[in-house]
């Protein structure tokens, strides 16, 4: 259960004077489900794009079970095992919701690199792509193109490409980000019925969905960690509240 | 099977396979009655206008050149506008060889051609494509120019400015040979090379590669996110694009019987720029579309109004990024949409 798959080591991020993310000692055991809280601008998806290698850190190593990983790049990553959702939509708009999935799995099996015989003879491909639509309940819109669908089931189609990924660590850069609160629940639905065995790692805002979801809490403030601990000690912790949770409500007074 | 609309009994495990996205998938890539229509159509006018086969050669190969940058352009979302750098590159593979008298068999000289157009295509994008945007655009401009440059002061293997004009070439399989009067053999030639390539390129675009290429010019973060090598995949899409504009190029030469730094100019790496948005990128009948169109329109144009015809041109051309973003296939796609036969599913 404890095995640790995910690592970080005093990881560290400049940008010109600006340290976004400052000496991060971090650890994702397999099955976890962690939250990673912090208020804007706490360098939260630089953390996330230190681990994906989209930036290589200032300073710092990343682990992945055991393995160093800090110079590995990003597609690299994904072969061995990390894949992630953005925070903001990246998806092949203009193919189907199918063909989605379906090149994201390609990848994933090996066999994008294929010249002489048609994507469609690989039935493989296609029947485990249209499965995954039929768990998230995205069957219904499997032939329509990715612009045509509402925006709630946009996020869907990209937790689907992911899902199609078979990562071993998964992070979340805020899943239900734009989506209005009535459709929110599908894809908590959806990120609970993940498998057990991935290490999940999510960004969230919403602490409604980080209390129900996660078994752990990371608060990020200024690029650091600023607490760690089980939902219910973060959210009895007077600092935090001081720091996050009160910044937060000050925030929602304001507006 | 198509028929009887799935809709009403969804039992579920069965019809997995049978969703219509997924049939849709699975058919893709058959050929469908219609493609046979441009075949039919190019042998048909090597008998109905036999005073127009030099014409016609001219068409396949401006076809296949177009081809070529749909490859990069169309579907690997490659934005260039030095693909005659390729064109030329195999163009005077060609007119050098059969010149100076080293090898005049007019199909290895072809494939030698796509080997030294491919390399040029290897060499550069291993480079160039570690940029995009403006930048990539400024440096295949740039690939070009000094490949023009090169082949204007290399006075002694490639006639510099005057180019290399007579060139012989054997005949075709050492029986056909090329007559410069009467293009019949020009032109069938063409005709089988171009087939050959249409060939190649439509199996790659339906292939799980092109599947990816596709994925990297609609989203290239999503791609690098799923693990996919992008650039890897770049630079061998470059390659072969390369390599076929190389044929087309070569070609060129062969059908024409000289080669001149024309091959390497601006102006023609900008026409075959405009073929492709005419008859709509990423499509593979938009390179028949647009050079059909392009050059008829030039043909006419010229003919009716000779010193300003291009005006007319650029005036269609406004009118197709105005309204026609997919070019005149795109158009066409619309109007079915909107009046042809319905669809069973939406």
């Amino acid at each position: 259960m404890s095995e640790t798959r995910l690592e970080t080591q005093g990881l560290s991020r400049q940008f010109g004077a600006l340290r976004a993310v400052r000496g991060i000692d971090f650890k994702l055991d397999a099955g976890a489900r962690h939250a990673l809280i912090g208020p804007n601008g706490a360098g939260k998806t630089t953390f996330i794009n230190l681990l994906t290698g989209v930036l290589p850190p200032s300073q710092g190593r990343v682990l992945l079970s055991g393995r160093d990983i800090t110079d590995t790049a990003q597609a690299e990553r994904v072969k061995l095992g990390i894949a992630r959702t953005f925070q903001i939509n990246r998806l092949f708009r203009g193919l189907s919701v199918l063909e989605n999935v379906c090149i994201a799995v390609a990848e994933r099996v090996g066999a994008a690199a294929s010249m002489f015989y048609p994507a469609g003879w690989r039935t493989d491909i296609i029947d485990e792509s249209m499965g995954l639509l039929k768990t998230l309940r995205l069957d219904d819109v499997a032939r329509h193109r990715v612009s045509e669908l509402p925006y709630g089931r946009q996020r869907l189609v990209e937790l689907a490409i992911t899902i199609g990924l078979k990562p071993e660590v998964l992070l979340l850069d805020e899943p239900a980000a734009g989506v209005p609160s009535a459709e929110s629940h599908i894809i908590l639905d959806a990120i609970e019925r993940l498998p057990q065995d991935i290490a999940v790692l999510i960004i969230e805002h919403d602490m409604d969905v980080v209390f129900r979801f996660a078994k752990r809490v990371t608060v990020m403030v200024s690029g650091a960690v600023f607490a760690e601990g089980t939902p219910k000690e973060i959210e009895t912790n007077e600092q935090v509240r001081a720091v996050y949770l009160g910044q937060a409500t000050q925030r929602a007074a304001d507006a | 099977m198509t028929d009887v609309a799935p809709a009403a009994n969804p039992a579920p495990d069965v019809a997995l396979a049978l969703h219509p996205a997924a049939r849709d998938l699975m058919r893709r890539h058959r050929l469908r009655w219609w493609e046979a229509l441009p075949w039919i159509v190019a042998l048909g006018a090597y008998f109905a206008f036999p005073d127009y086969l030099g014409f016609g050669a001219e068409l396949l190969v401006a076809i296949l050149f177009a081809l070529s940058l749909d490859l990069a352009l169309g579907y690997a979302g490659i934005i260039t506008l030095g693909h005659a750098a390729f064109f030329g590159t195999g163009a005077y593979t060609v007119g050098m060889l059969a010149f100076h008298d080293i090898w005049t068999e007019p199909i290895t000289s072809l494939l030698l051609a796509a080997l030294a157009a491919g390399v040029i295509g290897f060499l550069s994008g291993l480079v160039l494509l570690r940029t995009k945007g403006l930048t990539l655009l400024m440096l295949t401009l740039c690939t070009m120019a000094l490949l023009q440059e090169g082949a204007n002061m290399a006075h002694d293997y490639t006639g510099g400015f005057d180019g290399l004009p007579n060139l012989t070439i054997a005949p075709v399989f050492g029986v056909f040979e090329f007559n410069p009067l009467y293009a019949d053999t020009q032109y069938l030639y063409s005709l089988g090379v171009l087939l050959v390539c249409f060939v190649f390129v439509r199996t790659l675009i339906y292939s799980p590669f092109g599947q990816s290429l596709t994925g990297i010019r609609e989203n290239i973060l999503r791609m690098h996110a799923v693990g996919s090598p992008v650039r890897r995949r770049l630079v061998i899409c470059y390659t072969i694009s390369a390599a076929i504009a190389g044929i087309a190029g070569g070609l060129w030469a062969q059908t024409n019987a000289y080669v001149n730094l024309s091959a390497l100019d601006l102006d023609r790496a900008a026409t075959v720029l405009i073929i492709l948005i005419l008859g709509g990128y990423g499509r593979l009948y938009g390179a028949f579309i647009g050079a059909v169109a392009y050059l008829a329109l030039e043909h006419f144009l010229a003919r009716v109004y000779p010193t300003a015809w291009q005006l007319g041109l650029g005036l269609l051309l406004v009118a197709i990024a105005l309204f026609a973003r997919n070019g005149i296939l795109g158009l066409g796609d619309v109007l079915w949409r909107r009046f042809g036969p319905r669809h069973t599913a939406s």
